[in-house]
């Protein structure tokens, strides 16, 4: 290093400049590694919190069907029919699944075990959203550089390494389609708004296998084949229609609809329902544009081209302008409803409006300051701006600008960690609260009742439940259920709804009829947690009196108002549902001061106090009754 | 209470004190006399244990080397484990375990089984017991004086057999004694009583040492527990079981305890779908003690599954003697009275061990399996006993004898360190190596004519950071002038300036030109073309600068006058030095 220094001297500027770049390629390298490891160690909240478990609902049927993949293999996965679940119907599993994340799970693990590292494939389903994530950085930076330039690129990464929106749905554990489906739209647009900059073939088929690959993990690949046909309509409408873009969008969209078409769970859909067609209409258009490319080269005229146009394509152009509209409005209206959580739309949407802005418009340096590359050019061209300019008033300018940049983004930094420290690190199937002497209480009470059912139940019991918790009980309880969240069947759901709505004696006909020997619900009645089965209560009324007529919802309510005390409904007083929930629970004290009976959610004594049970039995109940379940006892002898 | 369904059978260990009255010698049954039998059986627990005493005498004139002991085949089959112990004559001391065979003498019944030794057994039903065994001692030899005493675990006696000589005085139930009977008399007798104490019995318990050299032997144990005492009959009430649970809950049992050895860490309690959460650890430097609740109370006829691991230190555990280690540790589980129907313990010993020995204190089922962890190639030799019903009495050190050598501990280091030198070798490679299929593709042109462009600029760049430094040079040679005076050599440098000027201006040319005629620099070339051409200036206006200060420098000019003379210039200078400094920057930064 001294010796270094001191060969410097005689010509410091030339020896400092070659310096300067290594330099900056380390900190460009060092950083981006560093944004690689937070975004990566910042999801890992909830693992040092709770444990390595997986999260939520969803995720709990993703992760089973890994189980079964990775131990089946894959054409057993995609001919998979599942008789566990929606008894007695079963459901096709390979054809109404979006396969990408559990392919991509199965296959880290077979690299990982190839690799001979012993690690369970409940580890790599836990930790390939936060791998997923990491990765995403990467193709930010990428995107960055792509659109501005290196700097902006790391912004963008670093932004996107910490936005909550993003790390809500892809912390450790929460092992869901938007955890890697992400990264693949990230991908697709990166490589797509390359393939266009360049005109490379290379590029637009690997923007086409982004898009295969978006298209396997989650249904919202469908806001992908909208955005892009958008974005090549402003190109086109702009007057920025080249070779390049011909090349990219037409290579993209073929193979990409190919590629998406062996999906089964899409198949003919992206050549048949209304949200593709923006996509179809934007190929023919650029066929119009190209032949028009190709009229002009041959008329060699541009008088006689001009004629030529004016009378044969403009209104030609004019209607399939108008149709095309309409359907890239629909499909984005789709991708609106469609899509559950909003904030990551947002970011990706104001990500790739960027984009379009930076690269078909003429670079204007007013982005949308929320979104991730957005501020990453604006904050930079803004301190460039200032620093170009040699006035020292401008100068102090560009240095407070710079400062309150900075003071911003850090705190930006902090609010995320905090935000996702809090709100998104909890697996919602261990709950945790403070005790009284300031001492974390878990209530593990899911889990404990899952276990019980796995445990001690017959292997072919069927369990009757609200859908909500279907998945966990197949994933956690091993046991066959009659609904879960895949809620393709609305008939079977409002038959449970019904059966949970009618009194026991009616209840007990629909639950012979379907086999059932064990009905879980969940109450929160005693520690006070609010999603419990009581406060689903009037959507199983509505959902089941939708189908069944029998069941209507204003006999449950005492003038327009769910109530379950005292004055509540004589029906709601006497279901299935309230009986299951409150059985023996008029003799439980839950809090001090408080007559028995009190129900710390609704905070009221409750209604009926002297439940019996004709036809069911209580089988188990958790330590905290947050899970009941019942035996339906078997069919009385004739007497 | 609960209605008795067909009694699962439980297990029983016998312990038998022999004395021998006599001198021993060598024939079968006929000439042994057993002069007392005392018999104690101990059902507090679910592990019924009997201890019998005898008093043999040899009334024969041969000597007599064996003592038959027979058992009915219902309760040898439930029999864990059997031990004799030998006092000679009166004397109390260390008594000596007697080696114990199953034998068949020729003309006894059938119905049962021989040890050189001797037992009882217990079934039971509902939350009530039974115990059917016999009031006389079961024996091939004529017994003088017998009694039978039977300890109930506290509680309801719903029945027993009565006989003349029956006394029931608080949990002690006695009969005898009886006097003069005849060789093999059974009498049969029957106690039903309550018994509430929860039943742990382990259906499987599969148990994992693993041996690492690196410092650590760890043990996982996954077990499949039920509750082996009465069924739950109706329903489980949660209010009921909260409210009362000394009344209720008396039958089920909430939680295991386990003793650990001392210094184990790394404590782990999970099962199929995670961590279970109710468990507590306390430890000093004797023992640690870790009470496992499982996720649910276990009524009868309940099960449960779940995991336990721990890490040991490894030199507590595996000792090196003459070229070979052992593993010294214990047999069973580390659980409080628990019964084991099944339990297996897998040895697993580090990748390159050789010459594998096993030194069990009792019969097992051995084999050997292969077993693949992270980073290992050949796998890991795993030494597999098994062993049926297992009691706490079997919890005995057994010992695994084995070579390794420490190198093969740097083999999975070596290879980690081998793999990422092979990464970043391969990196390198492809980094240097020139992989375009098409030599002459526009693209794989426009590359090469780049790498041209910027090596060139590079070139470029060195010549006129040259120039600058002579720039800087002539400014040295003003300021030494001001101080020294000297002005010849002020001229020297000048013309030393000038001639370096001109060479690298030689230098330049061709560069230029070559930089003109390339396709890719049509983005650079004017930017270098105005730097050329301001660099021009700045040499000039520079060499006008040096020329004037000198000049007035001759004629003796006062330095207010040069100051006012060369300002404009010193200014235009400056600004030139700038523009010319931040083009270079520029082009660098392309």
């Amino acid at each position: 290093m001294a010796t270094a220094a001191l060969d410097s001297l005689p010509a410091p500027l030339r020896s400092l400049r070659l310096k300067t770049k290594q330099q900056e390629l380390l900190l460009r390298v060092s950083a981006l590694a560093l944004i690689y490891v937070l975004a990566f160690a910042v999801r890992l909240f909830s693992v040092l919190r709770y444990e390595s478990m997986i999260h939520e609902f969803d995720p709990y049927f993703n992760y089973r069907t890994t189980l079964f993949l990775s131990e089946h293999g894959f054409s057993e996965f995609w001919n998979w029919f599942d008789s566990e679940s929606w008894y007695p119907l079963g459901r096709v599993v390979g054809g109404t699944l979006f396969p990408g994340l559990m392919v991509t799970a199965a296959l880290l693990h077979r690299l990982l075990r190839a690799l001979s590292l012993a690690v369970h494939i409940r580890e790599v389903c836990v930790l390939t959203a936060p791998f997923f994530a990491a990765n995403t950085t990467l193709v930010a930076y990428a995107f960055g550089r792509e659109i501005w330039d290196s700097g902006a690129g790391l912004v963008a990464a670093a932004l996107i390494a910490i936005c909550p929106g993003y790390i809500s749905r892809s912390v450790a554990g929460s092992y869901d389609n938007e955890g890697v489906a992400i990264f693949a739209l990230l991908l697709t647009f990166y490589f797509f708004v390359r393939a266009v900059n360049t005109g490379s073939l290379a590029w637009a088929l690997a923007s086409a296998f982004g898009y295969f690959y978006m298209v396997s993990a989650w249904g919202g690949y469908v806001f992908i084949i909208n955005l892009l046909p958008l974005y090549v309509l402003v190109l086109l409408v702009t007057g920025r229609y080249s070779q390049r873009l011909y090349v990219a969008y037409n290579c993209m969209y073929v193979l990409g609809m190919l590629l998406a078409m062996q999906i089964r769970f899409v198949g003919f859909q992206h050549v048949q329902s209304g949200e593709h067609m923006a996509a179809m209409g934007v190929f023919f258009l650029l066929q119009v544009f190209f032949f028009l490319d190709w009229v002009k080269y041959l008329l060699n005229d541009a008088r006689l081209f001009k004629s030529f146009l004016r009378i044969t394509l403009t209104c030609v152009i004019t209607v399939g302008a108008l149709a095309l509209g309409i359907g890239t409005a629909s499909g984005l209206y789709f991708c609106f409803k469609r899509l559950s959580d909003a904030t990551i739309f947002i970011v990706m949407y104001g990500l790739t409006t960027t984009i379009k802005n930076l690269t078909t418009l003429v670079r204007t340096k007013g982005k949308s300051p929320q979104t991730a590359s957005g501020k990453a050019t604006g904050s930079k061209a803004a301190a460039k701006g200032a620093v170009d300019q040699s006035l020292p008033f401008q100068h102090n300018a560009a240095i407070a600008l710079l400062l309150g940049a900075f003071y911003l983004l850090s705190r930006y930094a902090v609010h995320c960690t905090w935000v996702t420290s809090e709100a998104y690190s909890s697996p919602s199937i261990v709950l945790a609260a403070r005790g009284h002497n300031g001492g974390r209480v878990i209530f593990d009470d899911y889990r404990e009742a899952y276990y019980w059912l796995r445990q001690n139940t017959p292997p072919d019991a069927k369990i009757m439940s609200w859908w909500d918790y279907g998945y966990q009980i197949t994933a956690m309880g091993n046991r066959t259920v009659i609904v879960d969240n895949n809620t393709w069947n609305n008939t079977h759901i409002a038959t449970v709804g019904r059966a949970m709505s009618s009194y026991e004696d009616e209840a007990y006909e629909i639950m012979q009829s379907l086999d059932v020997n064990y009905v879980l619900v969940v109450f929160g009645g005693v520690t006070g947690y609010s999603s419990d089965d009581i406060n689903k209560f009037l959507w199983m009324v509505r959902i089941g009196g939708g189908v069944f007529p029998v069941i209507k919802e204003p006999d449950y309510l005492v003038n327009g108002e769910y109530r379950i005390d005292k004055g509540a409904a004589p029906k709601m007083l006497n279901c299935l549902m309230y009986k299951l929930c409150y059985y023996r629970f008029g003799e439980l004290t839950t809090e001090y001061g408080k007559p028995p009976g009190y129900d710390r959610v609704r905070g009221v004594e409750i209604g009926n106090k002297d439940i019996k049970l004709e036809y069911l039995e209580e089988a188990f109940t958790t330590s905290n009754w947050i899970v009941r379940i019942y035996k339906v006892k078997p069919p009385k002898n004739r007497s | 209470m609960a209605t008795p369904p067909p009694p699962p059978p439980l297990l029983v260990a016998a312990l038998l004190l022999i004395i021998l009255a006599s001198a021993s010698a060598s024939v079968e049954r006929a000439d042994l006399v057993v002069t007392r039998a005392d018999r104690r059986v101990d059902l507090t627990s679910h592990i019924v244990r009997v201890l019998t005493s005898l008093k043999v005498e040899n009334i024969g004139p041969e000597a007599v080397s064996q003592v038959l002991l027979p058992f009915p085949n219902a309760q040898a089959k439930n029999l864990a484990a059997i031990r004799a112990f030998d006092t000679e004559g009166k004397v109390k001391g260390p008594s000596t375990l007697l080696p114990i065979e199953v034998v068949q003498p020729s003309g006894v019944p059938p119905e049962l089984t021989f040890f050189s030794a001797s037992l009882s057994k217990a079934l039971e039903k509902g939350k009530t017991l039974h115990l059917d065994d016999s009031a006389h001692y079961l024996s091939p030899y004529p017994v003088k004086v017998q009694t039978l005493s039977i300890r109930l675990p506290g509680g309801r006696v719903e029945s027993y057999t009565k006989y003349p000589s029956t006394k029931l005085a608080d949990s002690e139930l006695k009969y005898g004694p009886f006097e003069d009977v005849p060789p093999f008399s059974y009498s049969p007798m029957g106690v039903h009583f309550e018994n509430n104490n929860p039943f742990a019995v382990a259906k499987e318990v599969i148990r994992e040492i693993e041996i690492s050299h690196w410092g650590n032997v760890q043990i996982t144990e996954h077990y499949n527990i039920a509750h082996g005492g009465a069924k739950l009959k109706g329903e489980f009430s949660r209010i009921d079981y909260q409210s009362r649970p000394y009344i209720r809950g008396v039958s089920s049992f909430r939680h295991l305890i386990a003793r650990l050895p001392p210094r184990a860490h790394s404590i782990y309690y999970r099962d199929d779908i995670g961590n279970i959460s109710t468990s507590h650890l306390w430890s000093d430097s004797k023992k640690t003690q870790l009470e496992l609740e499982p996720r649910f109370p276990l009524f009868g006829g309940w099960q449960t599954t779940f995991t336990i691991g721990y890490g040991l230190p490894l030199q507590d555990f595996v000792f090196n003697s003459v070229g070979k280690r052992s593993l010294n540790i214990t047999f069973g589980s580390p659980m409080e009275e628990i019964l084991i129907e099944k339990l297996i313990v897998k040895v697993v010993l580090p990748e390159g061990s050789m010459d594998i020995d096993v030194s069990v204190p009792f019969t097992t089922k051995q084999w050997q399996e292969v077993k693949y962890s992270h980073l290992d190639i050949a796998g890991r030799p795993v030494v597999v006993l098994e062993k049926p019903d297992f009691i706490p009495e079997h919890n005995l050190y057994f010992q695994v004898y084995y070579r390794f050598n420490n190198i093969s501990l740097l083999r999975e280091p070596m290879m980690l360190i081998t793999g990422f030198f092979l990464i970043f070798m391969a990196c390198i490679v492809y980094m240097r190596t020139d992989m375009s299929i098409s030599k002459n593709s526009p693209s794989y042109l426009a590359k090469v004519q780049w790498d041209e462009v910027q090596s060139i600029i590079q070139k470029i760049q060195a010549i006129f950071e040259q120039s600058l430094a002579v720039h800087d040079k002539l400014e040295a040679s003003l300021h030494d002038l001001s101080r020294s005076g000297d002005v010849q050599s002020c001229k020297a440098a000048r013309k030393a300036a000038d001639t370096q000027f001109k060479e690298l201006a030689k230098e330049l040319k061709p560069l230029l030109t070559s930089l003109q005629s390339s396709l890719q620099s049509y983005q650079i070339w004017p930017k270098v073309e105005s730097l050329v051409a301001k660099e021009r200036e700045l040499q000039e206006k520079l060499m006008a600068r040096h020329s004037t200060v000198v000049d007035s420098f001759e004629k003796k000019l006062r330095g207010q006058d040069v100051e006012n003379r060369i300002a404009t210039q010193q200014q235009k200078v400056a600004a030139l030095r700038q523009e010319v400094e931040s083009l270079l920057e520029y082009i660098s930064e392309m």
